[in-house]
């Protein structure tokens, strides 16, 4: 099983991530977007899927890439934490000014 | 916690007016942001929320400015929006269709005033940085978080 920090290691797979974060695409859209073969994104595709950075799914005759929700979910927690604290120190501005 | 798939919400009450709590988040910014926030090469200097050029922004301490976002609404003491154009990882994003928002309602109640912060349009941020400090490393996300609540708690 191959790790998500190798994954992304790979500037090609880090482009083709970050092309999925606008949304679920199929191979051929990928490749326009990269400088590399539709064979060698489907490959790259192959890694990040075992790393579990990617899912896909049929639509139709196509196979649609898409990230892991699970990482989305991971941005919102860091965000909600994040701002919990920021809220706490601003309210300790607020009533408490040095 | 409450959050939908693409928000985060957090409420907080402060016990002053919605004059005074809109004026410490804005024009008070400096006085509450964390100070390890920042995009910029350098230390922060100072954190601006700026009406006049309707950014936000920080000054590093070798004087350089990095900008943070527009501001979108700014309506005082009622409501602040911020765009978020730096990201997932405080690097700045410069495709429009990534950026988030941060919106700030001022409510009265009684004596006191309820901030009401909705983080919005997360799904925007590429998921390729908060993913890469995720897996398996404890100097990335995990590790930050734990800090967070720790230091929440």
């Amino acid at each position: 099983m191959t790790n998500g920090m190798d994954a992304l290691g790979d500037p090609t797979r880090r482009a083709i991530f970050e092309r999925l974060a606008r949304g679920p695409t199929a191979v051929g859209e990928i490749a326009k977007d990269v400088p590399v073969s539709r064979p060698a994104v489907s490959q790259h595709l192959k890694v990040l899927k075992q790393a579990g950075l990617v899912t896909d799914r049929a639509e139709g005759t196509k196979r649609l890439y898409q990230l892991d929700p699970r990482g989305v979910g991971q941005l919102r927690d860091y965000f909600d934490a994040f701002w919990m604290q920021a809220l706490t120190a601003f309210k300790e501005a607020v009533e408490n000014p040095t | 916690m409450q959050a939908t798939d693409s928000a985060v919400r957090r409420e907080i009450t402060v016990n002053a007016t919605p004059e005074r709590a809109f004026f410490i988040f804005t024009e008070g910014f400096d006085t509450w942001w964390p100070r390890s926030h920042k995009v910029g090469p350098t230390d922060l200097a100072k954190a601006v929320i700026d009406p006049d050029r309707m950014q936000w922004y920080e000054v590093g301490v070798d004087g350089t400015t990095t900008d943070w976002g527009a501001i979108l609404t700014y309506d005082p003491p009622n409501r602040v929006t911020l765009e978020w154009r730096i990201g997932g990882t405080w690097q700045c994003e410069t495709d429009p269709a990534l950026f988030s928002e941060v919106d700030v309602t001022f409510t009265p109640e009684g004596d006191a005033t309820r901030v009401t912060l909705e983080h919005q349009h997360l799904d925007r941020h590429t998921a390729a940085d908060a993913l890469k400090g995720a897996v398996g490393s404890e100097g990335g996300w995990n590790g930050l978080l734990q800090r967070y609540s720790e230091a929440v708690d």
